[in-house]
């Protein structure tokens, strides 16, 4: 068991575009999920059985690569909160989407979490990400020193920097335009986890009514009864046919744009995230400056000296985020792209699909005297 | 019930068929309506006359006219370009031949609806075919089509109330014109059922019941007819009078009823005071009340005659069934209502998201996206309005129906129970008559011979009116099985054209944004 991580960078030696989170296993309340990489070289595949808390272990070395400049730069993959079986409704809620069905979507959050990190340039460089994706024994469970990435707006302090000023209108207008598009897409991925539910509970009541139209059915030669409960009979495959379509409808929904607009939600709230960094990290200057202005001689020197640091992890970071920024806006529109054209091509095909199916009960029916 | 002999029967069509008895109904033949049924006739004229079963005259007794003068305002036009009312509407006069039945579509259909008209041959008397060439409103169809329309709020505040105009259009030649219309208000469509219910049912005859009263909605409409509650309330209320006109009209004895002439045609109606006992709750109550006090009868009906049982059986539980129904789609047009919340608050975010997006082509598919989404809020309140108007108002008819068929039978029970009450009261003639006998006084005694005479002729009114009503409720139970299988199937086959055609717009809706999806770059 490797306990600790010692060199920083590597080559990943799975294929990032075929990393895959097949299935999961519940052990009593707490889920196992199994990975399953292909290698570069040759062929082969490493199968990992990793828990949740060994997704977080991976996301904290990330967190901590201090000596990679302008880490702090980088928009981290954002990895879903944790999940649980038997998960109380605030999980739950948290959850959104991810928590719908038998965790699918769950898994396929956590693999795109994982080829996310696999492609990124810098990141994909930790040792701690071969060691994740390869390693038969689980990752070490050993805290990583708390640093200040983990949790945005902590303090109440550090929520007033949020505002702060930019001098950079670059990153000014990045700032509001993420303010702005992390509500709207939160606020719209929870609206349309509503519209599915009541799409589920519509499917549900529609097979109620068809179990119970069964009752209906009355026995006896009498060709009226007979008609009657033909009648009935029909009806309830109708519903039936409606209880599928709904279904159908509602998975489609969630498994394209659902889960497109769960990734854009947090997202766009990892961007906000190193946003903020960057923007602590400028108050930090805007301080190491006046302080080295107002120096007195004796102190002029080292207050030049960390005035210089910062300006320097501030120049890095600007670089890497504009870089990530460029990255991310290219890639959110290309993922919104697919998961919109997804959505539309599956719903267009059910809706085919049950307007067959009407026709036929129609015809059917018809044609019952 | 005094019966009334100076009522005129309804004109007869012109056109004699043969086979027929004498025509002349109730014309000062009977006061208590003891001869009507030596004379069979013809009620649905043209139809084949069913042999055995003695149809009664529907005007034997009359309401006496009230004098009062109408409060009701109406406009009293009769207005004839209501052609399209009635292109929906189709009601035809079922016979109780078995074997050939009417088609009757009670609710307005979309599509093609098989409609089957009479052909009166004034030659023959045969039974017609029922499946006739579709003519539209041939001269020679029995087509009596009725339409409830143009809901109207008239007056102001507490006393407002509303007024619909019902339009009938017609061949039959016991009526003033082929089209007319006038105004209604609700409590005229009570009043014609409990004058209804006061006649017909004795005969065992299934009266369709009216909507129920409701405070509730009928307060919301007084203070203001514009919210959609409203617009609702006056929507089903609407559909379910028509619904209720449609049913009256298509019962061949019920037609023949002068009050559903009158309120058809006439241009004021006295208002309808005593309708306080039929809300909703009350016209249940007024059945169980039937109910309960044949049961309290000391003589229990022993029933020769199994079919009335198990028939009473069935109704019960089809009752119950129907119950079961009901509240599952009563849930389910709830969700669907839910579903056009949510949806309309979720393409309101997708616009605000498609406002604030960089991306030219990424803000236009989303903007278009909202689009959809709002035009699939009105599929899906189309769906939901079909899913109440099409199964649950079903539901709710039929349950009210089947109240209805208990009443009759409980209406025969009562006739037997009278038959036996006579029979004894014949019993403590005869034996008074032999204690005169026996103490001999001569005068005593032709009174009590008279007495028994009397009374051996109640007996056998009663006998004959407790056969007539079983054969009735026979006939009309046999008449509601059949038009119950009619009226689901239709309404299925309504539904189904109205799913179709959703999805078919919802695949014109994908259709139309594939495109601009694709084209985000």
């Amino acid at each position: 068991m490797m306990e600790e991580v010692k060199e920083v960078t590597s080559t990943l030696s799975v294929d990032r575009d075929n990393i895959n989170v097949t299935e999961v296993l519940k052990d009593g309340d707490s889920l196992t999920f199994l990975i399953v990489s292909q290698k570069l070289s040759g062929t082969g595949e490493y199968h990992v059985a990793r828990a949740y808390d060994d997704f977080e272990w991976l996301q904290q070395h990330l967190f901590s690569q201090e000596d990679v400049p302008g880490i702090q730069g980088v928009i981290f993959p954002p990895l879903p909160a944790k999940a649980q079986v038997n998960a109380s409704a605030k999980v739950m809620k948290q959850l959104g989407f991810l928590g719908l069905g038998e965790w699918q979507l769950y898994c396929k959050a956590l693999e795109t979490f994982l080829r996310q990190i696999a492609a990124h340039s810098i990141l994909s460089k930790n040792k701690a990400v071969e060691i994740f994706l390869t390693s038969s024994d689980p990752p070490g469970r050993q805290r990583v020193r708390k640093n200040i990435f983990n949790r945005l707006s902590q303090a109440v302090e550090e929520k007033r920097k949020e505002g702060h000023k930019d001098v950079d209108q670059f990153f000014q207008t990045e700032r509001d335009q993420n303010l702005v598009l992390a509500g709207c897409a939160k606020t719209a991925a929870e609206r349309f986890l509503d519209v599915v539910q009541t799409e589920q509970k519509i499917a549900v009541a529609c097979g109620h009514f068809s179990a119970a139209l069964h009752l209906c059915v009355e026995p006896g030669e009498d060709s009226d009864k007979q008609a009657f409960s033909k009648a009935c009979v029909k009806l309830s495959e109708v519903f039936d046919s409606m209880k599928k379509n709904m279904t159908s409808v509602a998975e489609n929904n969630v498994s394209t744009l659902g889960l497109g607009m769960d990734l854009e939600s947090r997202y766009q709230e990892a961007e906000k995230e190193m946003l903020f960094r960057r923007t602590c990290k400028l108050v930090e200057l805007e301080s190491a400056r006046r302080n080295a202005e107002k120096a007195k001689p004796v102190k002029k020197a080292a207050m030049e000296e960390v005035k210089k640091a910062a300006e320097t992890e501030f120049d890095h970071i600007c670089g890497v985020a504009k870089q990530e920024i460029a990255r991310f806006q290219g890639a959110r529109v290309e993922m919104l792209q697919q998961a919109l054209v997804q959505w539309c091509e599956k719903q267009l095909l059910t809706a085919k699909e049950s307007a067959e199916q009407f026709n036929q009960h129609l015809q059917t029916l018809r044609g019952m005297a | 019930m005094a019966a009334s002999s100076d009522r005129i029967p309804p004109p007869f069509p012109a056109t004699e068929e043969p086979g027929v008895g004498p025509s002349d109904v109730a014309d000062g033949d009977s006061d208590e309506g003891e001869d009507i049924f030596s004379n069979p006739m013809a009620v649905s004229r043209g139809v084949s006359q069913p042999d055995n079963v003695n149809e009664e005259p529907p005007d034997l007794f009359s309401d006496e006219e009230e004098a009062s003068s109408t409060t009701v305002k109406s406009n009293g036009v009769h207005s004839d370009d209501d052609n399209d009312l009635f292109a929906e509407a189709h009601v035809e006069l079922s016979t109780d031949t078995p074997g050939s039945s009417a088609r009757k579509e009670p609710s307005t259909s979309v599509g093609p609806r098989p409609a089957s008209s009479f052909t009166r041959s004034p030659a023959a008397m045969q039974p017609t075919s029922l499946e006739q060439l579709e003519e539209e409103e041939s001269n020679d169809s029995f087509d009596v089509d009725v339409a409830v329309t143009n809901p109207e709020k008239i007056g102001d505040g507490m006393n407002a109330y509303v007024a619909y105009k019902v339009s009938t259009r017609t061949s039959l030649a016991m009526f003033r014109s082929k089209t007319f219309s006038v105004r209604r208000r609700y409590s005229d469509f009570l009043g014609l059922y409990e004058k209804l219910s006061v006649k017909q049912s004795l005969h065992g005859c299934i009266i369709p019941p009216p909507p129920e009263k409701s405070v509730v909605g009928m307060t919301k409409v007084k203070v203001g007819m514009d919210d959609p509650s409203s617009v609702e309330f006056v929507e089903r209320r609407r559909a379910a009078l028509e619904r209720y006109l449609q049913r009256v009209v298509s019962h061949p004895s019920l037609l023949q009823d002068p009050d559903v002439r009158e309120f058809l045609e006439k241009e004021e109606l006295p208002r309808a005071v005593s309708t306080q006992a039929l809300s909703g709750a009350g016209f249940l109550k007024m059945i169980n009340k039937a109910s309960d006090a044949v049961n309290k009868m000391t003589i229990k009906m022993n029933e020769s005659d199994t079919w009335f049982e198990d028939k009473f059986q069935e109704v019960e539980n089809e009752e119950q069934q129907l119950r079961k129904l009901q509240a599952v789609v009563d849930s389910l047009v709830n969700h669907r209502k839910e579903l056009c919340g949510s949806t309309a608050v979720f393409a309101k975010s997708m616009a605000m998201l498609g406002n604030s997006e960089d991306n030219t082509a990424l803000s236009r598919a989303l903007s278009q996206l909202a689009e959809v989404e709002d035009k699939m809020e009105q599929l899906h309140q189309e769906q939901a309005a079909s899913d109440f108007f099409i199964f649950a108002e079903l539901l709710a008819d039929y349950i009210r129906l089947l109240g209805a068929m208990r009443g009759c039978f409980d209406q025969r029970v009562r006739a037997w129970q009278r038959w036996q009450e006579a029979q004894s009261t014949l019993q403590k003639k005869r034996e008074a008559e032999a204690k005169l006998l026996w103490a001999n006084k001569p005068d005593k005694l032709q009174q009590a011979k008279e007495e028994i005479t009397e009374w051996e002729a109640r007996v056998t009114q009663h006998e004959r009116d407790f056969d007539r009503i079983g054969m009735t409720v026979r006939k009309e139970v046999l008449r509601f099985e059949k038009e119950k299988a009619k009226d689901f199937r239709s309404q299925i086959v309504k539904y189904l054209e109205a799913m179709l055609q959703s999805q078919q717009r919802l695949v014109k809706f994908w259709e139309a944004f594939l495109p601009e999806a694709k084209a985000i770059a």
